[in-house]
């Protein structure tokens, strides 16, 4: 019999298949389907108004972006106008985006960024500046804890591959934080980046002998978005040690007797031995952490809700925010679709750097 | 026990649910799951509406508070509304807009007499009645205000802006707080636009143009509203308030702890601040910033789901909720303001010469309902974040702009909600 | 490491317990912050908070927020409804999810690829953001229980177990670990002619300890810390789990210490259940004889 044969089974295969298929299909796929309806209307969460179709509104309203340049402010005598501290002055841009009929395309648009040229200043404006923003942080958050993430859980699963006594309780410890749900891991943390009295800051200035000046970590713009990065990074790292540490054990150890037998060093042993064995594990792992980054909500939901000054704003943050907050399910469900776009865009690219190469 | 008593009491006992089952069940949802005295007081009144007559049985079934307008909004969804149920007061015209209420059938005559922030009307119609109010005060202590020189203000001669800000640099200047005043900032959500779109107002400026309901140019980015936008960044930038990131154990204990002069603090917590500075503790009209001192008004209240096969058991549930025992027990047992002087009068806080009368007035005199529109719900979210952005130093034109353009889109969308 | 001789196997064995440890702390102390305040009165916890004492029982201390919280509300029914959602969720997933990954790894049948596809694709998908549309089809969907046949899930146990059985990440977990096993195995059977069910129950499934713990434990801590759907499909107080029961002590003023209480007993039984599945992964270890 061919290979082909013994492994063909059309019945068999779907019959196996079935009963996860159709639960993805009826519980997932069918309400996404549903959402991608919604984002071409104009429903609301409640509203006794008729639902209309939209077509691509709701997608410009959230991605429309425009350029401006602003001219400085001059005297009459055409000279530059400065202020006190010598900055030039320009013209309000509300000047521009409200109401100005000479801009119709810019109405309703809010600076995202801006960058100096000479005497002009040139302005990238956008519609929904909040989503921008958004979607920045996001990337952010998932560029540094994926790779860090993935990178911290394999060394302590090495870490706690061996055989020691006691062994087991480290494992334990070290799986602790997965253990207790995020919300309430938010809470706690809360108590530690508490700006005033909070233990990270006392902790610090004790250990610099008082020279550390307390910082505000959730408060402040600069520290907030790293301060949820690496509470994140703290509480989910011990999950995917579990999972690395379950690849470990699908490494043949007669591999490891060969590799002692050569000589191999630890390192050798790791590059030639461990690191192959691991191909599927890291895969899954990269896949796994970059979903859950992408997903981001329930800290930003607990510790900041979405401030200060948006430095915490994430993609799932606002399409909870203006799906249920702001009831409206229509533009909630387009920050969905576009998520799904960016995140099938991204794992395709991702699954094209790691395909194996035969 | 004897089996023959068995017996009869068996016997007994299927007759009493027999005869209960002649009775039409009446489904009732609350928030108060997990405050214990509230939920006793509410008990008792679904118990004692029972007994009092033969034709409705209400079942009760309550909900946290932090997740209640979820459940109902899923619910309401799925076409799953219970026959009575209690709504916030700015929420409601939303609800009723949205058909998930309607009108109360009780006689209005009962209610003539009762503190206006209790009333829920929209479009003319009464939708909704409140067996209390809340209301938020200036807490302080006479001893600090005594100590620094401050005028204590009185709701004839409340301070004026001025004369507020200079009071809490005199007491930021002292050197005895961690802040001179606390606003509560770690309590997010709805206590942004209750506590703090009062301030705005008596400013001049206000969350909507009330005259049309259609926008929210010029009245929240008009000129008052700027000024405000720009007073209120300050009271952060010159650190005379604690900013977002409030600790919210400070919120509550803070004041208590002297941590903070003056707490910007509803009645609720009022109990607690009262146990620990007694006679010293003074509740403090809210300041004039020129048209007039203002605070929030409207709290809880109960309506009959548009859903309801039984409006008029509905109805008649509420009505018989709505006496002046059941009103005191309510504001004895959790602090609420009762609604009118008869059940004031028999409560411990609120009576002529209480600790806490001083609210009452305050709710009286002061109370401005938030806006009453469908579009609240929307606009309420994005003043707070337009809020917390200015505090946290936004640029106050742009974030005020910024805040009209998303009302006036939302009012857009939703095609002038019904006004 | 020229300071450390090599060969004292003492010293080198105490700096792997100083390691060990010093990681260990990083990751105990929230929780040993959680237990701990969960005995002290709320001003003393509140006042413990920036300071080491936060993580010593010292002071006051009593089981008085375990009683109140058990006061407060139904501890003990929130923790079965839990338990029980999540105990058969899991092991339906299990079993839903394998068959489905052995399916795609060591089968051959016609549309295999795209239906893999799609439900790879669904990882994607935040449970958010497809809450309400999923609302309104589970409340349009029939079941026939004990009072015969009725339509719409709201207020139920299938309500809150159906919908999550089956998931791309643990159908990803099963397929990825599956690809690592011996294809030849397999197909020897197939030669000797084993039918496909024996094959995923005597061959492949008693391989499958560490990725039957793994997808376990993942599962449990979805189930167990559901709140968002939940909230939306249980009206009534004797189906709440335990994560909807957390806003039973959320009222104005926040009583933290029976919240910690609260906390800490309904963290227990999950990690009961992973020191019990613990088990699965030392056993395999063992057996395989794996070496750091």
């Amino acid at each position: 019999m061919s290979r082909s044969k013994l492994t063909q089974s059309n019945r068999a295969g779907w019959a196996m298949a079935i009963p996860g298929f159709g639960l993805i299909a009826t519980f997932i796929v069918l309400p996404f389907f549903f959402a991608i309806g919604l984002s071409f209307t104009n429903q609301r969460l409640i509203s006794p108004n008729p639902t209309e179709w939209v077509g691509f509104d709701n997608y410009s309203q959230l991605m429309g972006m425009g350029v401006l340049t602003l001219e400085p402010e001059r005297d009459d005598a055409g000279a530059v106008l400065r202020d006190e501290d010598g900055g030039i002055e320009y013209p309000r841009l509300r000047n521009f985006t409200r109401n100005n009929p000479d801009y119709p395309h810019l109405d309703g648009m809010r600076e995202w960024k801006s960058m100096q040229w000479g005497d002009v200043r040139l302005v990238l404006l956008a519609r929904d500046v909040v989503f921008m923003t958004a979607v920045v942080n996001t990337l952010k958050f998932v560029i540094v804890v994926a790779p860090l993430q993935a990178a911290l859980a394999l060394g302590l699963a090495l870490l706690i591959n061996q055989r020691l006594r006691g062994i087991n309780l480290f494992r334990m410890i070290y799986f602790m934080p997965v253990v207790v749900s995020i919300v309430v891991v938010s809470l706690l943390w809360r108590f530690i980046y508490d700006g005033n009295d909070g233990l990270l800051n006392n902790m610090l200035s004790g250990l610099t002998f008082g020279a550390f000046e307390p910082v505000d970590w959730l408060g402040n713009p600069d520290t907030a978005l790293p301060a949820i990065m690496a509470m994140s990074i703290w509480q989910a790292v011990g999950f995917h040690m579990v999972i690395w540490l379950a690849g470990l054990q699908t490494i043949s150890p007669t591999l490891y007797e060969a590799a002692e037998i050569e000589g191999a060093s630890r390192w050798q042993t790791f590059r030639y031995v461990t690191w192959p064995g691991l191909r599927n594990t890291a895969v899954l792992i990269l896949i796994v952490i970059t979903m859950q980054a992408f997903a981001l909500f329930a800290q930003i939901d607990v510790m900041t809700g979405g401030g200060p000054l948006d430095s915490t704003q994430t993609i799932v943050f606002q399409a909870v925010e203006r799906g249920y907050g702001k009831q409206d399910i229509s533009g909630g469900s387009t920050i969905s679709v576009v998520l799904f776009l960016m995140v099938l865009t991204i794992s395709l690219i991702q699954r094209y750097l790691t395909r194996e190469k035969s | 026990m004897t089996y023959t008593k068995l017996l009869a009491g068996t016997i007994i006992a299927s007759a009493i649910a027999t005869g209960a089952s002649a009775q039409t069940e009446l489904s009732m949802w609350y928030h108060g799951a997990g405050n214990e005295v509230e939920s006793e007081i509410i008990n008792r009144i679904v118990l004692d509406f029972n007994e009092s007559q033969d034709d409705w049985n209400v079942v009760l079934q309550s909900f946290p508070q932090g997740s209640y307008n979820d459940s109902v909004i899923a619910a309401a969804l799925a076409g799953n509304l219970p026959d009575i149920m209690d709504v916030d007061g700015p929420v409601m015209p939303n609800w009723a807009w949205s058909g998930y209420l309607q009108p109360l059938q009780i006689d209005e005559a009962k209610i003539a007499e009762y503190l206006p922030g209790t009333k829920g009307e929209w479009d003319g119609k009464l939708y909704s009645i409140g067996l209390w109010d809340a209301a938020v005060a200036m807490v302080s202590r006479r001893s600090i205000l005594e100590e620094h020189g401050i005028r204590i203000p009185t709701l004839e001669k409340p301070w004026t802006g001025e004369e507020f800000d200079a009071a809490l640099v005199t007491l930021k200047e002292s050197g005895d707080f961690d802040y001179p005043l606390d606003l509560g900032m770690a309590w997010t959500g709805e206590w942004y636009p209750y506590a703090f779109s009062p301030f705005l107002q008596s400013f001049g400026g206000d969350i909507v143009d009330r005259e049309t309901y259609a926008t929210a140019d010029g009245v929240l980015n008009g000129d008052a509203a700027i000024e405000f936008g720009e007073w209120w960044q300050s009271l952060f930038e010159r650190d005379l308030a604690p900013g977002t990131s409030q600790d919210p154990a400070d919120r509550e204990n803070g004041f208590a702890e002297g941590k903070y002069a003056i707490s910007w603090n509803g009645n609720w917590a009022a109990m607690n601040i009262l146990e620990e500075h007694g006679d010293d503790t003074l509740f403090l009209p809210a300041p004039d910033f020129g048209n007039g001192p203002k605070i929030g008004a409207a709290s809880w209240q109960f309506g009959v789901s548009a859903t309801s096969g039984h409006p008029e058991g509905a109805s008649q549930f509420i009505e018989f909720a709505l006496n002046d025992e059941y009103l005191a027990d309510f504001s004895n047992g959790i602090g609420l303001i009762p609604p009118t002087t008869a059940s004031a009068e028999m409560t411990e806080n609120y009576k002529d010469g209480g600790p806490m009368a001083g609210f009452y007035e305050l709710s009286e005199a002061q109370g401005t309902l938030r806006p009453v529109t469908p579009g609240y719900v929307v606009a309420a979210k994005v003043f707070e974040k337009a809020l917390a952005d200015i505090a946290n130093g936004a640029d106050v034109i742009d974030t005020l702009d910024a805040a009209v353009d998303e009302i006036d889109a939302d009012i857009e969308r939703n095609s002038g909600y019904g006004h | 490491m020229a300071l450390i001789d090599p060969s004292n196997r003492g010293l080198r064995l105490a700096i792997r317990y100083v390691v060990l440890s010093l990681i260990a702390l990083i990751f105990v102390f929230p929780l040993v912050f959680m237990v701990v305040s969960s005995l002290k009165p709320d001003q003393q916890l509140l006042a413990d908070t920036g300071s080491l004492r936060a993580f010593l029982p010292v002071g006051d201390i009593s089981l008085d927020n375990y009683a109140a919280a058990f006061k407060r509300a139904p501890v003990g029914l929130f923790v079965f409804n839990s338990v029980l959602v999540t105990g058969v969720t899991v092991l339906l997933s299990l079993l839903v999810c394998s068959l489905a990954a052995f399916s795609f790894v060591f089968m051959e049948w016609r549309g295999q690829g795209l239906v893999l596809s799609i439900i790879l694709a669904t990882l994607i998908v935040p449970f958010e953001t497809i809450a309400i549309p999923l609302l309104l089809i589970v409340n349009q969907l029939p079941w026939i229980g004990l009072d015969g046949f009725t339509t719409g899930w709201l207020n139920s146990y299938q309500v809150q177990i159906l919908p999550w059985t089956a998931d791309g990440l643990t159908i990803f977990l099963f397929v990825q670990y599956f690809r690592d096993l011996p294809r030849e195995l397999i197909e020897a059977s197939r030669v000797e002619g084993a039918s496909w069910w024996m094959i995923y129950r005597r061959i492949v499934m008693p391989l499958a300890g560490p990725v039957l713990a793994t997808a376990a434990i993942l599962k449990f801590l979805v189930m167990y810390n559901q709140y968002l759907w939940p909230l939306m499909v249980v009206q009534e107080e004797t189906y709440r789990p335990v994560m909807v029961g957390l806003q039973y002590f959320f009222q104005l003023n926040r009583a933290w210490g029976e919240i910690m209480a609260y906390l800490t007993m309904i963290t227990l039984p999950v990690l009961l259940f992973y020191i019990a599945l613990q088990r699965a992964f030392i056993s395999s270890i063992a057996s395989t004889g794996v070496k750091g």
